[in-house]
Formats: structure tokens, C-alpha cells, sequence
């Protein structure tokens, strides 16, 4: 119920946050909404010796659009994209997803990106859509596309001393579209299946760019490139949707377990994957061009 | 024969029939509510309890020494301490042992195995990870099944003259008759069904606060108790502390739902803590600990035949349960019956022979049975019946509502004597089942149904009709742990008019602070507002069996009526020493005491009230106050009809309920608003057991569904909106024509939900989907259909 | 560590361990006991209070976390002896039977009502979805919300 004792420092700049990290390794966390983290140390399933608390480091809270990304701060919440004009058609879609409520109200996107939780809904996001994370670390600042930044289950590609200060998400010239389709059992809980569909059309109505990644039926959020790879050059429709969703259930990995069954979930994947690129260019298509 | 509610007093006196608003409110909506957690007293310590990680292990060895060496830790106390004081095992209310703290064993995954007592909790969750237990592993038995199969492990192996696992044995009705009946069958028609575990998982967890006083001998026990006189009782005889010094308060509840009943060995070792160091301990339960521990729900495996003629007459009906009772037999039920009223499952149905056999297996679980507004197992039974029924529909091609009004118990047939012996006292279902299927627009669905599956959408229409048995009981057939389950009233009215009433049993938020007031005040004409009603303190409360199986009203209700009944007696009395008239022509209307046919020679009760202390007859006792113990001569039978409407994704299994109706008979409704509050309640825990709410367990015996990520309570977002119907036959036998409703809508409701979804499947050739109905079931069932 | 946490317009001052969570503060330090605890995994929201006027779940907020903010609790929403019209719809609209959720539901509420003055059945729902309630059913609590938005409207004294 209660966490084991740990040491608390607040940072007042990230050069100090980056520097208390590297002092204690992996034996310190940041705590920014500690939306997963804390729960984690009240089972004492995380017992850090450390926490560097970010919340009041000024510059971190921005979500603005520039040189054609929207770039979303270490601090910003899930509930400010929830209320925000700014977010792209799937970030739109799977925000008011993300647990629920409450928790949106501190948690963060950059803290949920940076934990890498196969069931978390973000990392399906910015997989479809291209993202990339910005770390910086006593060496300086890298920007790592999110399919290098997910390296396993809960495992990334930050250094011991680094911290996400931002997430850039590609902002389309073209219209665009997408859908979140989250199947879960009640508010609150993790997706049994999620599907993320991320399309952009051409001026000559083919798809121009197209994004799948699947939530929950694999060891990490899947990209599934085989699906992308068929759907662009062609203009949207039902058969192709279809065909890009067998390729979706094929690239998943569920595992049947309490919420069901591995052959039911790879349905899922494939009904949500057709559902959801249909959303997606219906989308799309109703922006002018 | 339905009645219209009138109240008949006015709102200032807001008798019954008022949807008076809420005494209790005033302090709950200012966060002023005293909940167990909330109070703290000097020199106050805090005790967490370790619990066994294993199902089934032998306890080779437990070290406590780091724990005990941790600074702010007072005392470490195991299995071996409490055994020297003979307190390692306590008796359960049904008759079985239970262990208090792991001496021998451990026998499911949470069970108690050692305390930490500290000076603050953190220390004490601090000091519990250092304690060593040295384990040996044993094969966990996870299913009854497994658990009676030859060879199983002995799981009660401590037990003397213990061979296997078997609990109980029991049945009820007449094999001859059933079996004569079945041979003259035109069809039978069986379901195989498992009710799974469940949890009331009220939100505020259990807990305990022991002030034992070695100088005044006095042992206060705050605890979250629906039946604190009979906790009181058994305190005294578990730990030979004398009855009259031992004092239970049950605060202010966050709610119950029967896993408040049982007494848990978190308390035993809190009360034993506090006699061995002389200061109060606080122990409060985790939630974690409340779902792997205490008092679950359900977990029966049923086997269901009807014999039905076929115009689909119900002739017969054969019934063989096996419930899994988890490591020790706790259940809180009436003594003679080891099912609770499971028998009743001949339902609303009007048929001539039953036979209902029963049996129980020990498991590596956590103990218990009875509980989550289950009505001593009726929610089970209900289950069962209305579930077979709409399977005989099916099979014999009748419509499910069709097939129930062919069935039904009718008007004139009550008092109606079932074959397991029950005696429903009042109704008339085939009025409430018209009207739930007329509000809901039956016949259009079932044209819209028709239509959609033509277009391949699946539509599905669920009915239920269930008879409730509430108000336990009688003496001649109740008792818990030998105590007889009346219920208590005492009343006491001031020199001003004002009044206390004292109950023996104890609210959870069901309002009792104003509906027993306004009992007094349809009965005495007092207002409401101007009764004070006091419960859960044994030392200022008369003796009662609690709150549970929707007793409350049935019985408290009664013995509050039956008291202010004696005391309108008195008030005539005095009245007429007042007016100077015969005590026979005083006539007593909305608090007017009145010679007949003279209205206008009168007194108040207020009057009356001033009067019984200051100006009496001689030989007349001053005051006016007495006590009335209430002996049911009978359960009572609440029922109601409930129809859902789903619509059921043929792609994915996924449901979503469209509407619900929901019909309820409680006879008289002592506050409407009140009794749909109860009722929006256990629809919605319908809802949640048939959808998603369920404890399950791998092959080890690890509890899956031992928090709230794992055990699934719907939120408002998932829980459907319900339109909330009523009739009201009175009960003929209660004092008030009541009939207690608390549990109604969970015993009725999921059936209702389950048969929805199988009708949206049944013309697929599905006629069973277990609870939870979780979309890869649903789907799995559309797959492998028949057709 | 010092921190100071302001709890319904007073200032608490006071050396806290750095893992004492939020609630525990306001409860055991503190001394308002309205606020609640029923689950351990961050999932009932019994815990509700307002940290700078957003509802959170106090159990998952460390109370340094909380330094130098203001916190509104259940005991905050009266205001000079005038309950707060969540606290009147709620009685009135019987959306309250055990009283344990009533606290969050009421705050979560009555930030609603704030930023939307005339919430939907739907909107509410999705509100309060992040608090659990095992007596009601929710029916009558959205109604109670639903009743304070349309009590205080914009104009009226809150």
C-alpha cells in the first residue's frame, strides 16, 4: 500500500534533473505524473533509491506546431491533448482513451512514451504516425525515431542519464486522417486490443502515407509494416482495408490470457485494423484538399 | 391486485410512502461520516498482517527477528503466539474451524500468517517484508471437482477424522415424486452452468479497532460489523471475555453487501494485540487483502433438468449443485441449511416436485460463500431457474415470455407452498411481467429482432422473472450459530415529543436513519425528522441478528412497527385520561389523538408525550417507551420482472446493452426514492457479474482478481441507464404489508443480462454462454453455433 | 522535508517523510478524514481531491508533490457556511446511499460543472469514469450533477 523509503530532490532546470540522474543511475527515476510510477512503488514492484521530481522545470509544459511537427513537452498531460485543438486525427482519437479521467489530469505523454508499455497507447500512436523522441543528456540532445526508442517491454533506448524533454509528431501537408480503436473491458483498464491507423492522402487521392500499429498483442507496441506497404499508392476502399487487416492479425502476437483468448484478440486486430482505416480516410477525405 | 401508495400521512409527518430526503446526508455530503479508518485514539498502534503468497504449503519455519528489530515496531506476532492464548483458530458461523494465523498450513494464497504491530502503518508494511517464512510447497487444489477426485490432497488434513475434501451434503424436495414426474415427460430440457466467484468488494474495506482496557476490564471494539450483537456474542465465546464488557461499535459503513458479516482473523488478532500490550490497534484491511481474503461471493457449479409437458408445462424439476467453499467452511447462513435457500430454485413457477441435492468441496481458496447481496444463495437459484426456463423456450420452440406466463404461480394461488417448502406469502406476476413487456415494446423488438437477423445484426431480448425469499426468520427454522434470528425495536419518546429509536440492526447505506423513523411516524403521527434512530452500538441498541438477506425491514421494520404499536396503545390511553373519554373511542390520525366522531375534542401526541411525565392516572407507569422482539412467522417475497435488450457485435463479441426495464414488488414501499436507489444498485451489480466482474484462479491457486486492476468494477461509463417500474402487493403477514427489496435486482438482474445475449445468439443454435459473457466467449459461442 | 500544502485556504507547514502519499497527509497529519481510501491500485478514485482546482487522485501524489499548491478537499466545497450546490443536489437527488464515493464524485463534479454548465447524461458519465461507486449504480449521482449545473448557473452566487 505504501511505497518503501526513497530520497526526493526537485529539479529546477534539466541540466540539474539530468545530473541527479547520472549521479544515481538506475537506482533514480523522474517523477513527472508518476501515474505509472508510483502505483509501481506502492506495490513495491519499483523501489528507487531516488526520485528527481521535473514538475517544475519551466519550458517543459509547451505543445505547439512548428517546422511541420507538433511538438508536445516533457510536462504536457493527457487531459491538455484531450482539450487541445492542435492534436492530429489519431492522437485526437486515442487521447480521451488513456486511462481515465484522473489520471489524465497528471500523467504525461512524454512519461507514458518513455516507460514502453506494450499495453500503453501512445507508443501505438507515435508508431503510426511517425514520431519521433528528443533526449537530452550530459552529452547534449538526440532525436531518435520512435521505432529505435522502443527496444522491449518497458525497456528504451535512453542512456542511464538521459531525459525525454519532447515529443515531435509529424505534422501532414496533405489531408490526413486517423482513428484509435481501443477495445477495452471497462475505463481505466489497459487495451485488450487497440489498433492505431494514421493515413495521408494525395493531391490524386491515393494514399500517400499510411500508419497501423497494433496495442496489447505483442511484446511491444507492433508496427505492422507489411500493412503500410500495401496501402500506399492506392486509393482507400474496402478491399484494400481488408487485405490491410489480415495483414495486421498475421503481424500480431496476442497471447490468450484473462481478457481472452489469442485467436479472438487476432480478430479484434483484424476488425478494428479495417474499422479503423476506414475512419481514417473517411477522414481525410472530408478535409479540403 | 395491485395497490396505488398513498401515503397516508402529510409530508410534515413524512410517514411511510414519503421519498423523504436523507437524515444520514447532513454528515456524509460534509465528508463528517465516522468510517472506521477515521478514528484515531491516543496511544493508538497500527497492525498489518502477512499473508501466505502459496495456496497450499506446509509452514516449516517462520523468523522474526529483523522484523521485531525495526524501530517503531512494537510487536511481531505469529500462529505460535496466538496458539499459547488458544486464539490460532477460531470456530466459523458454520460450524467448521478457521485459522486465525498459519500454524500448520497455509491453505490459500492470502491467508493470514503473521501480524506487525507499529506505531505507524508505513513501519508496519516496512517490518512485514522482513519476516522469513520458510515454505513447503504442496499441490493446490483448485476446482471442487479436483478436490473430490480420488487422491486428492487432503487439504484439512489438521481436522480429526477428516477424509477428503467433502464439506456437506444436503438436499431438499422429494427424489420419488421428481423422478415420477420426469418418466411422464413429454421433453426434458438441462443446462449445465458454474456461477463463478465473485466479490462485494464494498468500497470501504474491513477493519477492526480494539481498545481492550486491562484496568477497567472493558474491551471497545470498533468494527465494520451488519451484525454487531452477534459478533458481540461470539467475541465473548471465542475469546472468553465476559459479554457485558465487551462493547461493539460499527460506525458509519462504506457499504457491506454481506462481507461485513463474517468475522475475519484480522479482528481476533487486533483484539488479541491490544489485550497483550494494553494500547487500542488500528487494523485496516488493503484492498488487495479485502479481494484475496474475506467473504466471496458464489462459485456453484449447477446441473438443471426440467420435465415439461409440450405445450411446455412445467412438471418437474432435478437440480445438482457443488459449491466450492474455498479452506474453511465460513459461510454466514441459517444452521440447518448448508445451501442457504438455494431450494428455492423451483422460482415463480408453479409445478408439483423438486429435488435439489447439494454438496460442498474444500479448496485452496479463500473461505467464504454467502455474501454480495445473494439472499443465502437465492441469487444462485435464481440464476438457474430463470436460465432453464428460457432454455425450455428455446428447445420447444415457445416464446420466453410465453413460456412464463404458462408457468407462473398465479394471484389466487397464494399463499403458495412450493415443493422444497417455502411458502410465498403474496403476488401477481403474470400483472408484472405484462407491464415490463409492455413498457419495453416487446412485440416491435421482436419484429426489429426478426429483421436484423435477416440483415445478419444481432439483436437478443432477456427475460427474468424472479421470487425473492427475504426477511430470515422464523425461529422454528432459523438460527445462526444457535442464535434464533428475530430482530429488535426500542422506542422512547421525550417530554417535548421527540423520540429515539434503537435497532438491532445496522445500516449501510441503506438509509435506515430515515425509513425506521418513518415507520414510528406513520404509526405515532411523530414526524419523522423529530426521531432519532441509533444503531450499531451494542451497549445502547437491543439485541439483533443484523443486516443481510434483506432482513432489515421484514423484520426490524416489523419490530419497530410492532413497538410503536404498543406505545399508540399508551397514547390512547393517556389521551383519554386527557379528553376524559374511554380509552376504545380514542381514535389516532397523522399525531391527532381524538374522540370518535368529535374530532374536534383532541390532543397531540406531542400533548400525550408531556403527559407521560408530568400528568398520568394514578397506577398508570410514567413514560412511554418499551422494546418489541420480532419472530417473523414467515420469510417475505419480494419479485419483479426484468427485460434487457442488447445489441451483440457478430465481429468481435462485443455487447452493449440497449435498455433495460426493471419491474420490482416490495409490497409497501417505505421511501420510494430510497427503494430505487437500492434497486439502481444491484442492477448494476447484475450488470458487472454478468459482464466482467469475476475472481478466477490459475493451476497454481494464484488469485487472479485480487485488486481492482484485475477484479473489474463498471464504471458509469460501462453501467447501463435503467427505466425502474413498480407494483405493490402487500405482504399479508407483516405489519406494514412490507417485503425488503436490498437484494432484489442483484438476484434478478443477472439472468436477465445472460438470457439477453443468448437470445441474441439463440436462432445460431447457442443456448449457454457462462458469466462473465466476456466478448471472446460471445464470439467463441457465434463460431462453434450449431447453424 | 519541509513542505507547505494549503488545505482549503489554511497553510500546513510541516516535515513529511518524501514517500507519504497525499492522502495519508490529509487524513493522518492534517486531520480531514473526509477524503477516502478504498483500493490500492490507483482504480476507485476515493481519494478525489483538487490539487490548484483539478481533480486528482490523492493516493497517487506524494504530499511533496503538493508543496506550495492548494488543495480543495470534500471539507472545502462549503464556503461561509453555505453548502456548495453539488453538496445540496446530491442529497436532493439521493446520489449518495453509503456516503464512501460521495466525497470524489462531489469534487469531480463540481470541477465539471465548471468548465461545462450544462453537462449531458454522456459527458457526466465520462467525467466520473475515473470514480467507482458500488451503492447507486450512478443513475441518481449524474442526475445530482446534472441538478447542481442547472442550480448554479452562471450568474447565481456559488
Amino acid at each position: 500500500m505504501f511505497p518503501s523509503q526513497f530520497d526526493y530532490v526537485v529539479a529546477a532546470s534539466v541540466e540539474e534533473a539530468i545530473a541527479a540522474k547520472a549521479e544515481g543511475g538506475d537506482e533514480t527515476r523522474f517523477l513527472a505524473g508518476g501515474q505509472s510510477l508510483l502505483p509501481m512503488m506502492k506495490i513495491r514492484l519499483a523501489t528507487p533509491a531516488k526520485l528527481v521530481d521535473i514538475n517544475r522545470i519551466a519550458g517543459l509544459d509547451h505543445m505547439e506546431r512548428a517546422d511541420g511537427h507538433l511538438r508536445v513537452g516533457a510536462l504536457v498531460r493527457h487531459a491538455q491533448l484531450v482539450a487541445s485543438g492542435d492534436t492530429l486525427g489519431v492522437m485526437a482519437s486515442a487521447a480521451p482513451w488513456v486511462s481515465d479521467p484522473l489520471v489524465r489530469n497528471l500523467g504525461t505523454l512524454c512519461g507514458s512514451v518513455a516507460h514502453c508499455d506494450p499495453e500503453g497507447d501512445w507508443n501505438s500512436v507515435l508508431l503510426a504516425t511517425g514520431a519521433d523522441v528528443v533526449a537530452r543528456g550530459p552529452g547534449g540532445e538526440r532525436t531518435i525515431p520512435i521505432g529505435s526508442f522502443i527496444r522491449g517491454p518497458f525497456t528504451s533506448a535512453l542512456a542511464d542519464d538521459e531525459m525525454v524533454t519532447e515529443v515531435r509528431i509529424p505534422v501532414p501537408q496533405d489531408r490526413s486522417g486517423g482513428a484509435y480503436l481501443k477495445l477495452e473491458r471497462k475505463v481505466g483498464d489497459y487495451a485488450t486490443v487497440a489498433v492505431a491507423a494514421h493515413l495521408v492522402v494525395a493531391g490524386d487521392g491515393t494514399i500517400g502515407e499510411a500508419g497501423v500499429a497494433l496495442t496489447s498483442v505483442g511484446p511491444s507496441n507492433v508496427k505492422v509494416t507489411a500493412a503500410e506497404q500495401v496501402l500506399v499508392g492506392q486509393p482507400p476502399g474496402e478491399e484494400l482495408f481488408a487485405e490491410a487487416a489480415e495483414l495486421a492479425a498475421a503481424a500480431a502476437e496476442p497471447r490468450s490470457d484473462v481478457r481472452g483468448t489469442a485467436d479472438w484478440k487476432r480478430q479484434v486486430v483484424r476488425t478494428y485494423t479495417r474499422r479503423a482505416l476506414t475512419a481514417a480516410a473517411a477522414e481525410a477525405m472530408a478535409q479540403a484538399s | 391486485m395491485t395497490t396505488v401508495e398513498e401515503p397516508l400521512t402529510p409530508p410534515e409527518i413524512g410517514g411511510i410512502g414519503h421519498s423523504l430526503k436523507r437524515h444520514e446526508d447532513a454528515r456524509l455530503i460534509e465528508g463528517q461520516g465516522s468510517f472506521l479508518d477515521d478514528l484515531e485514539l491516543p496511544g493508538m498502534l497500527h497492525m498489518a498482517i502477512l499473508r501466505s503468497p502459496l495456496a497450499h504449503a506446509r509452514i516449516l519455519g517462520i523468523d522474526t527477528s529483523e522484523a521485531d528489530a525495526v524501530d517503531g515496531v512494537v510487536a511481531v506476532v505469529t500462529g505460535e503466539l496466538m496458539a499459547q492464548h488458544g486464539l490460532a483458530w477460531m470456530p466459523t458461523l458454520s460450524g467448521d474451524t478457521q485459522a486465525v494465523l498459519a500454524t500448520d498450513k497455509v491453505r490459500f494464497q492470502g491467508q493470514e500468517v503473521a501480524a506487525v504491530v507499529a506505531t505507524d502503518p508505513y513501519v508496519a508494511e516496512d517490518a512485514l517484508e522482513l519476516i522469513v517464512v520458510d515454505y513447503e510447497e504442496l499441490p493446490a487444489i483448485t476446482t471442487p471437482q479436483q478436490a473430490l477426485a480420488d487422491g486428492a490432497p487432503v487439504i484439512r488434513d489438521e481436522k480429526e477424522g477428516q477424509e477428503g475434501n467433502l464439506v456437506y451434503e444436503w438436499e431438499a424436495g422429494d427424489a420419488a415424486a421428481t423422478d415420477a414426474a420426469f418418466a411422464t415427460a413429454d421433453r426434458v430440457v438441462s443446462l449445465v452452468t458454474h456461477y463463478p466467484r465473485s466479490h462485494p468488494a464494498p468500497l470501504e474495506t474491513c477493519g477492526a479497532v480494539a481498545d481492550v482496557n486491562s484496568v477497567t476490564g472493558q474491551a471497545t471494539i470498533w468494527l465494520t460489523s451488519q451484525a454487531p450483537h452477534a459478533h458481540r456474542t461470539l467475541f465473548a465465546m471465542v475469546a472468553g471475555l465476559p459479554e457485558q464488557n465487551i462493547r461493539i461499535i460499527s460506525p458509519d459503513l462504506g457499504g457491506g453487501f454481506g462481507n461485513k458479516v463474517p468475522i475475519y482473523p484480522g479482528y481476533v488478532v487486533a483484539t488479541a494485540a491490544s489485550l497483550l500490550l494494553g494500547t487500542p490497534v488500528k487494523w485496516i484491511e488493503s484492498r488487495s487483502e479485502n479481494l484475496i481474503s474475506t467473504g466471496f461471493a458464489r462459485d456453484y457449479h449447477m446441473e438443471g433438468e426440467l420435465a415439461l409437458t409440450d405445450e411446455g408445462r412445467i412438471l418437474a424439476l432435478r437440480v445438482k449443485m457443488l459449491s466450492d467453499q474455498g479452506a474453511f467452511f465460513a459461510d454466514a447462513q441459517p444452521t440447518q441449511f448448508k445451501a442457504g435457500l438455494f431450494h428455492v430454485v423451483t422460482g415463480s413457477y408453479d409445478f408439483g416436485a423438486a429435488h435439489v441435492v447439494c454438496s460442498g468441496a474444500y479448496t485452496n481458496k479463500a473461505p467464504g460463500g454467502v455474501a454480495y447481496r445473494c439472499s443465502f444463495r437465492i441469487t444462485e437459484a435464481s440464476f438457474l431457474i430463470e436460465r432453464l426456463v428460457q432454455t425450455a423456450a428455446y428447445e420447444l420452440g415457445i416464446d420466453p415470455a410465453e413460456i412464463r406466463f404458462r408457468n407462473f404461480i398465479q394471484p389466487d394461488q397464494f399463499p403458495y407452498e412450493t415443493p422444497t417448502g417455502f411458502v410465498y406469502d403474496s403476488g401477481d406476476y403474470p400483472t408484472a411481467l405484462t407491464m415490463a413487456l409492455e413498457s419495453v415494446g416487446y412485440e416491435a423488438l421482436r419484429t426489429e429482432q426478426a429483421e436484423a437477423r435477416a440483415e445478419g445484426r444481432l439483436i437478443g431480448i432477456g427475460i427474468a422473472h424472479f421470487t425473492e425469499a427475504v426477511g430470515a426468520g422464523p425461529s422454528r427454522q432459523y438460527d445462526i450459530a444457535g442464535l434464533k434470528m428475530i430482530d429488535s425495536a426500542e422506542l422512547r419518546v421525550h417530554p417535548t415529543g421527540k423520540a429515539i429509536l434503537k435497532l438491532g440492526v445496522k445500516t449501510q447505506g441503506q438509509g435506515h436513519e430515515t425509513t425506521f423513523a418513518q415507520i414510528v411516524a406513520s404509526e405515532l403521527g411523530i414526524p419523522a425528522t423529530d426521531i432519532k434512530v441509533e444503531h450499531g452500538d451494542t451497549d445502547n441498541t437491543p439485541y439483533g441478528l443484523g443486516t443481510y438477506g434483506s432482513r432489515s425491514t421484514p423484520v426490524g421494520g416489523a419490530a419497530t412497527a410492532m413497538v410503536a404499536r404498543k406505545l399508540a396503545g399508551k397514547a390512547r390511553e393517556i389521551a383519554a385520561h386527557l379528553l376524559e373519554a374511554a380509552s376504545d373511542d380514542i381514535e389516532m390520525e397523522s399525531g391527532k389523538l381524538f374522540v370518535r366522531g368529535t374530532p374536534e375534542r383532541s390532543v397531540t401526541i406531542q400533548d400525550v408525550a408531556l403527559a407521560a411525565y408530568t400528568n398520568l392516572p394514578e397506577g398508570m407507569e410514567y413514560g412511554l417507551e418499551g422494546v418489541h422482539y420480532y419472530d417473523p412467522p414467515n420469510l417475505t417475497y419480494p419479485y419483479g420482472s426484468y427485460v434487457v435488450v442488447v445489441e451483440v457485435d457478430a465481429e468481435t463479441g462485443v455487447w452493449k446493452v440497449r435498455r433495460m426495464v426493471a419491474l420490482d414488488d416490495c409490497g409497501v414501499r417505505i421511501n420510494p426514492m430510497i427503494v430505487e436507489g437500492q434497486i439502481h444498485g444491484g442492477l448494476t451489480e447484475g450488470f458487472a457479474m454478468s459482464s466482467m466482474q469475476w475472481i478466477t484462479f490459475d493451476e497454481e491457486g494464484n488469485c487472479i482478481g485480487s485488486n481492482f486492476m484485475d477484479y473489474l468494477i463498471p464504471t458509469a461509463w460501462e453501467t447501463p441507464r435503467f427505466e425502474l417500474l413498480s407494483t405493490s402487493v402487500p405482504s399479508p403477514h407483516h405489519p406494514i404489508g412490507a417485503k425488503g427489496v436490498g437484494e432484489s435486482a442483484t438476484v434478478g438482474s443477472p439472468a436477465a443480462f445472460v438470457n439477453a445475449v443468448v437470445d441474441a445468439l439463440a436462432h445460431l443454435g447457442v443456448r449457454n454462454i457462462d458469466m462473465p459473457m466476456l466478448p471472446d466467449r460471445v464470439w467463441a459461442a457465434i463460431q462453434s453455433a450449431p447453424s | 522535508m519541509e513542505v507547505t500544502v494549503t488545505v482549503n485556504g489554511a497553510a500546513h507547514t510541516g516535515e513529511v517523510e518524501p514517500r507519504l502519499l497525499l492522502v495519508d497527509h490529509i487524513r493522518r497529519v492534517v486531520g480531514l478524514t473526509g477524503t477516502h481510501i478504498g483500493c490500492d491500485t490507483t482504480s476507485c478514485g476515493a481519494c478525489t481531491v483538487l490539487v490548484d482546482g483539478t481533480p486528482v487522485k490523492s493516493c497517487t501524489v506524494l504530499a511533496v508533490q503538493a508543496d506550495g499548491r492548494s488543495v480543495t478537499t470534500v471539507e472545502g466545497l462549503k464556503t461561509n457556511g453555505q453548502l456548495h450546490p453539488i453538496q445540496e443536489a446530491f442529497s436532493a437527488e439521493h446520489g449518495l446511499q453509503c456516503g464512501f464515493c460521495t466525497p470524489g464524485m462531489m469534487l469531480v463534479g463540481a470541477a465539471l460543472i465548471e468548465q461545462n454548465p450544462a453537462p449531458s447524461d454522456e459527458e457526466v458519465r465520462w467525467a466520473i469514469s475515473g470514480n467507482l461507486c458500488r451503492c447507486t449504480g450512478y443513475m441518481n449521482i449524474v442526475k445530482a450533477i446534472q441538478a447542481a449545473a442547472g442550480a448554479a448557473a452562471p450568474g447565481e452566487d456559488q
